[in-house]
Formats: C-alpha cells, sequence, structure tokens
C-alpha cells in the first residue's frame, strides 16, 4: 500500500512559519519592530475590542446574578438574585431542550454539512477545469454574502407551503417544510449559507498539500480514499482542526435561522441564540438572559480547550 | 438600571479612542443637526422665545408598516401644530422619529430609551404594556408630568372603559387612540351551500362546531380557523383564548381570585381548540403554525377557502375591503357576514353574558422626562383632538376612542354593528406587567392543544408555566 | 494525466480497472457537482425572477416583466437613503476593522509580546460572541453614555469591536506566512516600522487584507440588531433595518417591495466580492494554519 508521508512528522515546510503557538523568541521581528513599539500597534485594537466587546461582555456577568429585565418592577428595582439564574438554567426544559437543539443543528449543519461538503468541493475542484472552478466557487461564495434577510427570503420562497419552488419541483405540494422537517430545513439553511468559509479554508489547506506527495500516491496507484486518509489529511489535519473550531463556533452562535422559523414550531427550532434573543429582548427577561448567555459562552470556551488539547496532543 | 459604572469607565477610555477611530469613520454625526437648528437666530421677533423641539414616535413609517399613519403624523399633524403654535408666539420644531420594525422591537427600542431617561416627547404604546412601563417608572400618570391634564376636555368624549386600556392602578397614563372588537366573520356563499342560514348566529359552541360541520362536508373548505400557537402572537390570544375563555365564563385575571390556571373554564377551551384542530379536523392545524399564518388565514378566507374565522374589524376594514391591496374582495358586502361570539351556552359568559368579545388598542403617552410637559401635552392633545382625528379617519372609518368623532364618522355597518351591539359585552385585557408572558403562555397551551395534546394535559403544563410566571400564590385555584 | 497510472500499473486487468475507476470517479464528480451547483442555485433564483414580477409571491415563475417594483421603491423616501446608509456604516467599519487587525496582526506575527498567546485564543474565543444578543443592553447604555445614539459612528464602533477578535485571528495568519526578507532590506535601507508594514507588508499581505475586508463588510451589511438598538432616526437606518419595514398594517410582507429591494440590497456586495476576487483574489490562503 502507499506510502505513509514522511513528512507528516514536520507538519509545516521550511517556507510556513507556523501557527500562533510555535513561534519562541523574536527571531522574526524582521523590521525592527521591538516590545514597546509592538505593542503600541496592538494597543488599539485591544482599546477597542475592551471597550466595545470585553466590557458590555463583563456587563452581562454581572447582569447575570441579578432579576433585571427590560420593564415592569424589576427593571426599576433590580435585585441581586445569586446564581439563581444559573440554577434555573439547569433545570429549566425550555433551556436544555433548546440546548440539545443546538448540538444536534451543530453537528449536521456545521461538521457534517459545511465540512464535508465544503471539503469535497475543494477536494473535486482542485482538479476542474479553469471554467467550472470559479463558476462554482462564485456560487457558493454568493450564499455567503448575500444578506442575511436577503437569504431569509430565499429559503422561505423556496420551502413556501403553497407555491414554493421545491414543492412545484418534487410535486410535493402542500408540504409544510418549515414545519413538518422544520430542523432540516434550518441545517439545509445554513449548510447554504456557510458553507462558503469551508470550502475556501480547504481550498487553501490542499494547495499547500506538497505535489510531489500527491504525485507518489498516484504513482503508486492509490485509490481516492486511500490518498485522502494517508496523504491528504496527515497534512491538513491543522487546517481541519481550525476549520473545526471556527464553524463550531459560530455556528454555535448562528442566529439567522430565526428569520426563518422564529424558533418554531412549538420551540422545535429554538437554538440557543434564538432562545436567548427571545428571552433577553422579546420577553426582556434581562438577568436570565445575561446567565443564559453566559452559559453559552462557558460551552464555547470548552469546545476551544478541547480543541487546543487535540492540537497540542498531535504536536507531542 | 444604574449607570454611573459606564460613565466613568466610559470618560476614561474614551479621549484616546476618539483619537484612534478618527481616521478610520467618515461619518457624519447627524446629532449635530439638531444642534444647529438651536443655534438659529431668531428672525428679528421680540420675544426671545427658545425654541423647543419635540419628539413624536410610533411604530409606523412612509412607504412601510402602516404608512398612512406616518404620513398623516408628518404632512398634518406636524405643520398644523407648528404653525398653530407660531402663530401664538411659541417657536416649536416637531421631529417624528419612525420605526415600522416588528412590534417586540419597537417596544424594546423604547424601553431601552425609557432606561436611560431618553426617547421621544410623546410615543405610541400598546395598552397591555402600559402596566410594565408604568411598573418600571418609564412612564408616569399623566397628570404627574403636567398639571393641566385632568382639565382637558377630550376625556368627556372618551368612554371610561376605553379610558381603563390606557389607565394602571387607576391612574391615567396616556390617551387611548381608539379601540376595536372582534366577532366571527362567515362567507355566506358558502353557508348557503352548506344549508346554513344567511342571518346565522350562533347561541352556543354546539352551535358554531354544527356549522362547521356541515362546512365540512364541501370541498376544500376549511370549516373554521381558530387561531392557536405563537408563530401568531397576541392575535392568538384576542382572538381565540380570551374570548373563548370569557365566553366560558372566566377572565383571564379576576380581582378577588388571580390569574386562571388549570381550571375548567381553561380546559372547555383548550378542548375546544382539540376538538376543532384534532378531533373533528374542522381546522388546519398547519396553518396556525406558520409564520404568516393569519396572512395567509386571511387570503384564503377571502378566497372562499374558510368558512368562519374569528377577527377584530381590522379584517373588514383594512385586510378584505375592496380597496385594500392585502386580500381585496369586490364583493365583501355580499359575500361576508358576522356574528356575535357565542358563550359555551346562553347565559355561561362571564357576568351571565350570552354573548361576548374582547377589545384592546394603543395610545400615546408622554415621556417623564420630557423637556417641554407643556407643549408635549398640548402636541398630544392636538393630536388626539376631534379635528385632528376626524382629518386622519375620514377615508377609512374606525372606531376612534373619541364619542363625538364616532358618530360623525362611522357610516360603515360593521363598524357600527361593533360599536353598537359589540362593545357593551367586551372586555379588555389586564394591563399587568405579567400579562404578556401570561399571553404567550397561553398561545403555547392552544399550540399543543391544536397539536393534539389533550386539554387536561395542555391545561396542566401551562398552569406550570404560569405559575412561574406570576408565582403560584396568584394562581387562581 | 493517465500516463503515470499507466506506468505504474503494467497488468492490463488492473488498467482495465484503473481505467473503470476513473470513469466512476468523474461520474461521481459531475454528479456531485451537480448536485452542488442545484443546491446552491436554486434559492437564488427566486432573487432574479421575482423582483421583475407583475405580482410577486413566494414562487419562482417567468416573470411578466415589470420594473414597477423599483418604481414603487423609489417612491419610498427611505429606501435609497438607507443603501446609502448602508455604504457609511459597513466602510467605516471595514476601514476601522482593517487598519487596527493589520497594525496588531503585523505586530503579534513579528514581535512574541508577553501573553501573546493567551491573547490569540482569547481573541479567538471572543469572536464567536460577536451577537451576543445579551450584551445588546449594556451596549446600549454605554453608547448612550458616550452621546453617540442614532450616529453611525456608533454602529461602526460597536460592530468594529465585534469583528476585530476575528480579524486580527486571520490576519496573522496571512502576516506569518509573508516573506520577511523583504522587511529586513527595507529596514536595512533606514524605513521605519511603519513604512515597512505600509510599502512593504501590505502589498504582500493584500489578498489576506482584501479578504478582511469583504468579510467585515458582509458582517456589517446584514447586520439588523446592531443598528436597530443604537439607532433611532428613520433617515439614519441602513437597509437590513429598513427592509423590515416593508410590511403592511397587518404584518403582511410587501413582497413588491420585499424581493425589488433585496436585489438592489445584494448587488453592492456581490460587485465588491466580484471586484476584490478578481483584483487580488478571494482566498484565505497560506490560511489558517495551526
Amino acid at each position: 500500500m502507499p506510502t505513509t508521508s514522511p513528512t507528516e512528522l514536520q507538519p509545516q515546510g521550511p517556507t510556513s512559519p507556523g501557527g500562533p503557538l510555535r513561534r519562541r523568541g523574536t527571531a522574526d521581528d524582521a523590521a525592527g519592530l521591538g516590545r514597546s513599539r509592538a505593542s503600541a500597534f496592538v494597543a488599539p485594537a485591544l482599546v477597542m475590542i475592551g471597550i466595545f466587546l470585553v466590557f458590555p461582555a463583563l456587563w452581562t456577568l454581572y447582569l447575570g446574578v441579578t432579576n433585571w429585565r427590560l420593564t415592569g418592577a424589576a427593571a426599576a428595582d433590580p435585585e441581586f438574585v445569586g446564581l439563581d439564574n444559573y440554577l434555573d438554567a439547569l433545570t429549566d426544559d425550555r433551556f436544555l431542550n433548546s440546548l440539545y437543539l443546538t448540538v444536534i443543528f451543530v453537528f449536521f449543519s456545521a461538521i457534517a454539512g459545511q465540512m464535508v461538503i465544503g471539503f469535497t468541493i475543494a477536494w473535486v475542484l482542485r482538479l476542474s477545469s479553469k471554467r467550472i472552478r470559479p463558476a462554482v466557487e462564485m456560487l457558493v461564495l454568493i450564499a455567503w454574502i448575500l444578506p442575511a434577510s436577503v437569504i431569509a427570503w430565499l429559503w422561505l420562497a423556496l420551502l413556501d407551503r403553497r407555491s414554493g419552488t421545491l414543492n412545484t419541483i418534487l410535486g410535493t405540494e402542500g408540504t409544510a417544510w418549515l414545519l413538518e422537517y422544520p430542523m432540516q430545513s434550518i441545517i439545509a439553511f445554513n449548510i447554504f449559507n456557510g458553507t462558503a468559509f469551508s470550502m475556501l479554508l480547504f481550498g487553501a489547506a490542499l494547495a499547500s498539500i506538497p505535489p510531489s506527495q500527491l504525485e507518489t500516491a498516484r504513482m503508486v496507484g492509490a485509490g481516492t480514499w486511500a490518498t485522502l486518509r494517508d496523504v491528504v489529511f496527515p497534512n491538513i489535519r491543522g487546517h481541519v482542526l481550525t476549520v473545526m473550531l471556527l464553524v463550531t463556533l459560530w455556528t454555535f452562535n448562528v442566529f439567522t435561522p430565526f428569520l426563518l422559523t422564529a424558533g418554531g414550531p412549538n420551540q422545535q427550532t429554538e437554538i440557543l441564540p434564538v432562545f436567548i434573543y427571545r428571552l433577553a429582548l422579546q420577553a426582556g427577561e434581562l438577568g436570565k438572559g445575561a446567565a443564559f448567555s453566559l452559559i453559552m459562552i462557558l460551552i464555547n470556551l470548552v469546545i476551544a480547550l478541547v480543541y487546543l488539547r487535540v492540537l497540542r496532543e498531535r504536536r507531542t | 438600571m444604574r449607570t454611573f459604572r459606564s460613565r466613568a469607565l466610559a470618560a476614561a477610555v474614551l479621549a484616546p479612542l476618539l483619537v484612534v477611530t478618527a481616521c478610520g469613520d467618515d461619518d457624519e454625526a447627524p446629532a449635530d443637526e439638531g444642534a444647529d437648528d438651536q443655534e438659529e437666530p431668531d428672525d428679528g421677533e421680540d420675544e426671545p422665545a427658545e425654541a423647543a423641539t419635540l419628539t413624536i414616535s410610533k411604530n409606523s413609517i412612509r412607504g412601510g408598516k402602516s404608512t398612512e399613519e406616518a404620513e398623516f403624523i408628518e404632512d398634518w399633524i406636524i405643520p398644523e401644530f407648528e404653525s398653530r403654535m407660531a402663530e401664538e408666539g411659541v417657536d416649536v420644531t416637531v421631529n417624528f422619529e419612525g420605526s415600522g420594525a416588528d412590534d417586540e422591537d419597537y417596544k424594546t427600542a423604547l424601553a431601552l430609551d425609557l432606561s436611560t431617561g431618553a426617547g421621544a416627547d410623546v410615543f405610541a404604546i400598546d395598552g397591555i404594556w402600559v402596566g410594565e412601563f408604568a411598573e418600571a417608572g418609564y412612564i408616569q400618570p399623566l397628570n404627574q408630568i403636567y398639571d393641566g391634564v385632568d382639565d382637558w376636555d377630550g376625556w368627556s368624549q372618551i368612554n371610561e372603559a376605553v379610558q381603563q386600556n390606557m389607565s394602571f392602578n387607576g391612574e391615567r397614563y396616556g390617551i387611548p387612540g381608539g379601540t376595536d372588537g372582534r366577532v366571527i366573520y362567515f362567507n355566506k356563499e358558502l353557508f348557503a351551500q352548506a344549508g346554513l342560514p344567511e342571518d346565522w348566529q350562533p347561541t352556543s359552541w354546539e352551535e358554531l362546531l354544527d356549522a362547521g360541520r356541515a362546512l365540512a362536508e364541501l370541498d376544500g373548505v376549511i370549516p373554521i380557523q381558530l387561531n392557536a400557537g405563537t408563530p401568531m402572537g397576541e392575535a392568538t390570544t384576542m382572538q381565540g383564548v380570551l374570548p373563548m375563555l370569557a365566553g366560558a365564563g372566566a377572565r383571564i385575571w379576576e380581582e378577588d381570585s388571580g390569574w386562571q390556571g388549570a381550571s375548567e373554564p381553561v380546559q372547555q377551551v383548550l378542548d375546544l381548540y382539540y376538538t376543532i384542530y384534532v378531533e373533528e379536523g374542522l381546522g388546519d392545524p398547519l396553518l396556525q403554525q406558520e409564520a404568516a399564518g393569519r396572512d395567509n388565514s386571511f387570503l384564503q378566507f377571502s378566497e372562499g377557502q374558510i368558512g368562519m374565522l374569528l377577527e377584530g374589524d381590522y379584517l373588514w376594514r383594512s385586510v378584505i375591503s375592496p380597496d385594500s391591496d392585502l386580500a381585496p374582495m369586490e364583493n365583501r358586502d355580499e359575500v361576508i357576514g358576522w356574528a356575535k361570539i357565542p358563550a359555551i351556552e346562553p347565559g355561561a359568559g362571564v357576568d351571565g353574558q350570552d354573548f361576548v368579545s374582547m377589545s384592546g388598542g394603543g395610545g400615546t403617552v408622554l415621556n417623564p422626562n420630557t423637556e417641554h410637559p407643556e407643549l408635549a401635552w398640548e402636541l398630544l392633545t392636538f393630536m388626539e383632538s376631534e379635528e385632528a382625528l376626524l382629518e386622519r379617519h375620514a377615508e377609512q372609518p374606525r372606531i376612534t376612542a373619541r364619542d363625538d368623532v364616532n358618530a360623525q364618522l362611522i357610516d360603515d355597518p360593521l363598524i357600527s354593528y361593533i360599536a353598537e351591539e359589540v362593545l357593551p359585552i367586551t372586555f379588555y385585557r389586564p394591563g399587568f406587567e405579567t400579562y404578556p408572558q401570561v399571553s404567550v403562555a397561553l398561545q403555547e397551551a392552544t399550540a399543543a392543544a391544536a397539536d393534539g395534546t389533550t386539554a387536561a394535559d395542555a391545561a396542566a403544563d401551562y398552569q406550570a408555566t404560569l405559575e412561574g410566571i406570576v408565582g403560584a400564590d396568584n394562581v387562581a385555584n | 494525466m493517465t500516463t503515470t497510472i499507466e506506468q505504474a500499473s503494467t497488468h492490463p486487468r488492473a488498467e482495465s480497472m484503473a481505467f473503470a475507476r476513473a470513469a466512476l470517479g468523474r461520474i461521481g464528480r459531475y454528479v456531485f457537482l451537480g448536485f452542488v451547483i442545484v443546491f446552491f442555485a436554486l434559492p437564488v433564483l427566486w432573487l432574479v425572477t421575482a423582483p421583475f414580477d407583475r405580482a410577486p409571491a413566494l414562487r419562482l415563475s417567468f416573470p411578466s416583466f415589470t420594473l414597477r417594483n423599483f418604481e414603487t421603491l423609489l417612491d419610498n423616501p427611505y429606501a435609497l437613503r438607507s443603501l446609502g446608509n448602508s455604504l457609511i456604516i459597513s466602510l467605516g467599519t471595514m476601514a476601522l476593522v482593517l487598519i487596527l487587525a493589520a497594525l496588531a496582526s503585523y505586530a503579534l506575527s513579528r514581535v512574541r509580546i508577553p501573553g501573546r498567546d493567551t491573547l490569540l485564543y482569547m481573541l479567538l474565543l471572543l469572536s464567536s460572541i460577536v451577537t451576543g444578543t445579551a450584551a445588546m443592553v449594556p451596549t446600549f447604555v454605554l453608547i448612550t453614555e458616550l452621546r453617540l445614539i442614532d450616529t453611525h459612528l456608533a454602529v461602526v464602533l460597536v460592530m468594529a469591536g465585534g469583528l476585530l477578535p476575528a480579524a486580527i485571528f486571520i490576519l496573522k495568519d496571512f502576516m506569518d506566512n509573508t516573506p520577511k526578507s523583504y522587511e529586513e532590506s527595507a529596514r536595512v535601507y533606514g524605513a521605519s516600522p511603519l513604512q515597512i508594514l505600509r510599502h512593504v507588508v501590505v502589498p504582500i499581505a493584500r489578498p489576506g487584507l482584501a479578504t478582511i475586508a469583504v468579510w467585515s463588510v458582509v458582517q456589517v451589511w446584514g447586520n439588523f440588531l446592531v443598528p436597530f438598538i443604537l439607532l433611532r432616526s428613520p433617515e439614519n437606518f441602513p437597509a437590513a433595518v429598513i427592509m423590515f419595514t416593508f410590511y403592511t398594517e397587518g404584518g403582511q410582507p410587501n413582497l413588491a417591495l420585499i424581493s425589488a429591494f433585496s436585489l438592489l440590497f445584494s448587488i453592492p456586495v456581490v460587485l465588491l466580492y466580484l471586484f476584490v476576487s478578481r483584483r487580488y483574489g478571494f482566498r484565505f490562503y497560506g490560511g489558517i494554519k495551526s
């Protein structure tokens, strides 16, 4: 069987400088920035992030231990309720259900959907002609750059119960996709909306594989699966993990399905961002909404840590 | 919410920030425009009266949602008011801040503004928001904002029950903008085909269902569409649960006992949903779950595919009127009939009534933080004056809050019917801060019942949710 | 392209098997590509037919061609202005994000500032909470205290704050992949770090910067919640907010306005993408590595 690439052990070639964690020392400081000037370069961005992202986020942390509401008596005089909101979350069926739906949604739309389809597109396009490749890429990218509200309308027209395009094509007149298959619908919707990112990143990753290795695989007559398994994946494992992390985090926080189903019917598509939006802004339960958001951020943190762990294990 | 925290921090970080961002932003701060206006020199007038600026905010926008209302304010109210005040020597500029978003989003934006002491001087809110806004201190009784409020001659023209809609704890918080009533609309042509009378008036739920069963014999006709589920929002509560609940003999909130839990009337209502949507299939349960389900029900009703629809006068005057662009019916006056909503049995409704209805409506309030309370009140009363309302509703009559205006305006058979026959038997929602959440809980219960959950189970779930919202002590046993 | 296989497989049976496999593979590829094209093109068709339909509905139909929907749109006092507002907000955000992210990512790529790695991963984590709805209320109060309510600047600042972490993270990898020899020579000739960044690094990292530019414009262009919460005058609303006002009194969407506006709303970002993709190449190449 085909060779296991010897370069697997040194993931990047000498020309690529490597990732954020690997570099030690200031040997790369080609422009002679120095630490103080480098800090000055970083500072403006950190100030912006600090004021407009971290500061509101910390404030949210504080809100999470109050019973503050947008309106009503609790708006005038919020009380400190300690960890009640967090304890509520653990026993709140609607929250737990929402968490479960989010896991399903992330797994099928991000990992099984966007990543697998995105990779396959990148893999297939790699060999495609000069005319097909840009055309397909553009189609996939358009689905990503169109404004969310426009995309929502496109899908409402596609899935409409009465005269929707899908029913016309499949001859399934009267099928209310958004009601009868709500989760499947928003999963397909999110695959449509987000595959571009995976496709681009995997495209870049595939381009970084030394052509000689693919050539070798071909010479020994390796099939597609064998090539993928023995040459491609070992080379791009780092990319796969990064894409997985980014896509998972983003999908975890995606709000656009709200425009399609508003969390319904009967909360069947009430993924966490939608649930928190309805709770915090529509129902005005700011304290609870803040606490639930924090739980969501903690879950994100766990995902990121698991990713880091896996990445580190790969290196040692 | 206290904001001193942010003030200190903001001050500390703001200065360097603006230096940093100055290069990256090509934005003209529109706030400057207002400042310029104020600095304009007087045109040699004797009085050094400082120009006042007032802002009106409503959830309507020219060219979009409720465009007529926005146009009326911008094209008539504002110029008229400004010129009249100018004649009196008062220099005032009025701005209109339209929104046109979802009602919930409009409410969020309002509440955010008010929580920071900002917001328009005069703004519109729904009657059911009065309680929660008042409890939060976002609005105050009108006579605490301006002394002369009680002297307004318009109050005598507004029915006490209608005033209640914008009142809380016995205090007036705003001037109601009008009211409405709900009836059962039916398609006379379909009724004729099913052998039902043209002047149909059910006196019990059983007669209502009987008519539905007769209509079920016709091909491609949905006999009864009774609003259910959360996508319809408040329409489910007002055109579904609450009128039926009143017909079963209960108000959702009673002064001496509290909120209705899984009581017998609530179970009877949920059982009605179960009967219509599950047991006998007299309604289309999917239609109730669609995001645009209510609009589709209008459309299907106007196309003769729905036999009976419980709706407010809004359906008649704005949706199926021949000049509407939603679901116009050329032959509306000939084809569509209406009937009062019956109690479950004659005499079984609230207060022993035979027939019931629900009414709602919004109103306009003053911002407690307005810099010009007197002028703002002047503007508000002008907006709700006989003259302005006649001007506003001349083309499309509706039930305004003022009796003098109604008397001159209403010549439409249905609107008169509602004003004369329905308003005397109608009920209003309780203006408590928790009401909107209770309403959602009721919507969820109807969704469950229409989806096949038995009335007892749906009611039990509802009771649990209700206890979480208002506390178990406040639920009637 | 089959020469290598022929050379490698001398056995005739193996040869025909390889041929069959190649043929099957090719068929599979086209079937897959066909599926991809249909999946991604089908929904978009509505966008090019409905705006020109006399009675646009939620269906695909050959339109009885008309431009009336666009005329209706022009009558709307806020429609075109809102596109201008979107342009101001998204270009403002883009400029801010690009400048700050380029500075920061370059410095982070070249110099090991203490705590850099922790910082980078904190940034990554933060990048996922851009749309945090619960944080909208503190954000609103903050903007109120800064007296920036109802200004485009407020939206630009909040959006930029939310987008910067991901932008820095992605750009840093681009910076890592730009060769350093030019910088060294420039330094020898006495160029200051800022000059080196402007005249040496930026031109090399241009595809990355262009990609971030498109990415940030796209993020801002479609965002409803931030501008809705922070802006008050309809004159200041961007297109994403105005689009949600195209409803009639009963909440019935006005499809004539919505479909025509959707098209106008989409064209700028598509053009921007095409421009960037032609000019610089729209690639995360070099890409995110680990």
